[in-house]
């Protein structure tokens, strides 16, 4: 009894000094020298300012930028710290809706991102892709698809005032395909794809 | 449902044989004490472990020690947890101030991450400070997976013995199966995720300006470490609230797809392990059949639901085609760079084992997508299960299968040479009997009284499922979760806690006096009366009885909540 009770103890600190010190300190320490960029965050930088990560998704609402998908992500609301409020792409605190599938919120909400978006995109065609009308996961989602992309071509080319065309090439060069070309979904990055806008046709 | 998709899933299953079969061969050489070729580094640490803590590695147990060591072990663990939570705030490695943990939460949570169920009833990035993330959750992710491997490795062993009355040493087997399994696998998967974008710092939360001027402050932390053996340990708690789905846990296509193998790769190395240990590699192969079945079967029915969308509310203004354009489907709750058949995968797999990470959210499936994990987890966590865990688990269902199979021809049931008695199949009967108890007893409760009720979010049918899947999350020790179910009150955190630790220890103190009896037997040569407990007949025997317990417990309860709501949402009403 009193033998096991020592053992288990001892077993206990043993490992907890193995598993929660030794193996996370020395994996920072090794990441860190071999990865450095991919340990810190994949951090983007433009004119020497951290203006987000390659990973993380973030708000864009200027009709020259291309916006990504609707977020979940919520805050503590300034007047009344027992609150949340929404706030999307708050990379602080991930969250996605949970909205269950024959929810009337839910249904409501999407009919207000249609109509929202119907509004945004006169000259868009076609119907409008899923993605743009559904939060994610995370509420970070840093992609939308080539097709949520391309419906937002027309706003993105008339508020910058070039041609649709030359829009559309800078899409497919920020377009990522299935790895190996069956891996994973078709995507595009939006924080890289407005930076690579701004480069291309000036900023907004 | 398209061709691209089907590929993605199948090439999972490949992976997953492919990296299997060597890594149980390794495995079985670590658990029958034998050199390996980490042995030269890893040997002097395991001789110096056993020094520290006054272990003698030849000195085996009776049943009821190795019992009493796995209790012990577990109260320890739960007791420095819960004390690093309720004082986190006075410890260093805290760039974000993170307050002291409430009692109750702190006693939730330190239940879930022992029981390797990880149920989280908190946003990791908004209430652990990155001490506790290490010290706390990466430690249990280790020690809980390695429990679970040693009931395992003493119940095969029990198997490959006669007329003995010791079990093998909890400890030797706790420390192999951490040292030369889980360390040396978290270690190589630690580092190709920080390859892939997985974070892995100290750093404070970075504040940076977005393109358009805003603030945006973007939570750090040693990520990578945690999340490997997240998942190698088949434990599941994310270190962000939104787990797998966050870009950081889970960057690419190619970390997706190591992160479902990794879930379910030491399970099913464990199988083959078991194998090996016995020398019949045809009972393996029989088991391992079983759980790839019912894991595609899962998977398939998931992946169909969720391609075929929502048409009630999406309407005809929005496409929801599948193309190499766009994912098409029900994305709500899912990310771009999985779409929907990789999600239906880790969903399935993460519930088939006892994982519970999540890569989209498993409340925003469709009725039939998401009846899919509460259904693999009611089947009793065997479709590769936990590591350990779910060999055990179906070892028990296999005991269960014989005895039918017995009483059909009227002769003694046997397997590998053991008799199964009275006293074996009572206590497997007992250790099946603790989980519907449980998930419907305490589901029950959770939907009548005034206390529990406020956590449900959804009106209509989906309320039940929420609460029942979290209950059956609890007791399964998964810990996945239809996340809109606010389960941090002093209610909730307590009831689960329970049921996490009910869950877990009412079924592995009978697990382990069965792998006492059965190491005490005499081995009979297999005679032509012997029911063959491989190939095909015994394969789909094994699995209708499986489908067949959970099914008679748990139809009616599905019926009431998944069935229904599909059956609304077909006739386009809404909640």
């Amino acid at each position: 009894m009193l033998k096991q009770f020592k053992q288990s103890l001892l077993a206990t600190l043993v490992l907890t000094v193995l598993a929660g010190l030794v193996y996370p300190l020395a994996m920072t320490g090794v990441a860190g020298a071999l990865f450095p960029h991919q340990a810190h965050g994949s951090l983007v930088e433009r004119d020497g300012k951290v203006v987000g990560s390659a990973l993380i998704g973030q708000t864009f609402t200027s009709p020259a930028y291309f916006h990504p998908r609707p977020s979940a992500t919520t805050d503590t609301d300034p007047n009344d710290s027992s609150k949340q409020v929404p706030s999307p792409y708050n990379a602080a605190s991930s969250n996605a809706s949970n909205a269950a599938p024959t929810s009337k919120s839910f249904a409501s909400d999407v009919a207000d991102r249609v109509a929202a978006l119907k509004a945004e995109n006169p000259n868009a065609r076609g119907p409008i892709p899923v993605d743009l009308v559904t939060a994610s996961g995370s509420g970070l989602d840093p992609d939308i698809s080539p097709a949520a992309a391309d419906y937002q071509v027309p706003r993105v080319a008339a508020a910058r005032g070039t041609d649709e065309a030359a829009v559309r090439r800078i899409v497919a060069a920020n377009t990522t395909g299935r790895l190996f070309g069956f891996l994973g979904e078709p995507r595009v990055n939006v924080l890289a794809l407005n930076l690579a806008l701004d480069q291309e046709t000036g900023k907004r | 449902m398209n061709a691209a998709g089907l590929l993605q899933i199948i090439v999972h299953f490949v992976v997953l044989t492919l990296l299997a079969i060597p890594l149980g061969f390794y495995m079985a050489r670590v658990f029958e004490g034998e050199r390996t070729v980490a042995s030269i580094v890893l040997g002097p640490v395991e001789r110096g472990i056993y020094k520290l803590c006054g272990v003698k590695p030849d000195q085996e147990q009776h049943w009821t020690a190795y019992a009493f060591g796995v209790l012990m072990f577990s109260l320890m663990g739960m007791l420095l947890m819960y004390v690093l939570m309720r004082v986190q705030n006075l410890l260093p490695l805290n760039p974000a101030g993170e307050t002291a943990v409430a009692p109750d939460l702190a006693f939730n949570t330190t239940a879930s991450f022992t029981t390797n169920t990880n149920w989280q009833n908190y946003g990791g990035e908004s209430t652990m400070s990155y001490l506790t993330q290490m010290m706390g959750m990466t430690v249990h992710n280790f020690t809980s997976a390695a429990t679970g491997m040693s009931i395992a490795v003493a119940l095969i062993r029990a198997f490959t013995r006669r007329s003995v009355r010791t079990i093998g040493n909890f400890y030797v087997d706790l420390v192999r199966s951490f040292l030369y399994v889980l360390v040396p696998a978290a270690v190589v998967f630690c580092l190709f995720l920080v390859w892939q974008g997985v974070p892995q710092n100290f750093d404070a939360y970075v504040a940076a300006t977005t393109v358009e001027g805003a603030h945006q402050v973007i939570a750090q932390g040693p990520v990578a470490s945690q999340e490997a053996i997240k998942l190698l340990g088949t434990n599941g708690g994310g270190f962000f609230n939104t787990n797998s789905a966050h870009p950081y846990e889970n960057p690419t296509a190619l970390t997706e797809l190591f992160e479902v193998v990794g879930l379910l790769v030491i399970s099913a190395g464990m199988v083959v392990a078991f194998g090996r240990m016995i020398k019949d590699s045809r009972q393996a192969r029989a088991i391992y059949a079983a759980m790839a079945l019912m894991l595609a079967v899962g998977v398939g029915v998931c992946y169909w639901a969720e391609a075929a969308g929502n048409p009630a509310v999406f309407g005809p203004e929005v496409d929801a085609a599948a193309s190499d354009m766009a994912p098409g489907g029900n994305m709500e709750g899912k990310e771009i760079r999985f779409g929907i058949a990789n999600t239906a995968m880790f969903a399935a797999a993460t519930t088939g084992t006892s994982t519970g990470a999540v890569n989209g959210m498993h409340d925003s499936f469709t009725p039939i997508g998401g009846m899919v994990p509460l259904v693999n987890m009611m089947l009793g966590e065997v479709i590769f299960g936990g590591v350990g865990v779910g060999l055990h688990g179906m070892i028990i269902f296999v005991i269960i299968t014989v005895f039918i199979a017995g009483l059909m021809v009227g002769r003694t049931p046997e397997y590998l040479g053991k008799k199964m008695e009275s006293r074996e199949v009572k206590l497997a009967v007992l250790s099946i009997i603790v989980f519907p108890l449980s998930v419907l007893g305490l589901g029950a409760l959770a939907v009548v009284l005034p206390d529990a009720l406020p956590a449900i979010s959804a009106a209509g049918p989906h309320g039940l499922t929420e609460a029942i899947y979290a209950y059956t999350s609890a007791t399964a020790n998964n810990g996945s979760a239809f996340g809109g179910f606010s389960a941090n009150t002093l209610y909730h955190n307590t009831a689960l806690a329970l049921a996490m630790l009910f869950g877990r220890f009412a079924v592995i103190v009978p697990t382990l006096a069965i792998a006492g009896a059965i190491a005490g037997k005499k081995t009979v040569p297999a005679s032509a009366g012997t029911f063959p407990t491989h190939g095909w007949l015994f394969v789909g025997l094994l699995i209708a009885v499986i489908v067949v317990v959970g099914g008679l417990t748990f139809f009616p309860v599905l019926a009431l909540g998944p069935i229904v709501e599909h059956l609304s949402l077909a006739a386009g009403s809404l909640f």
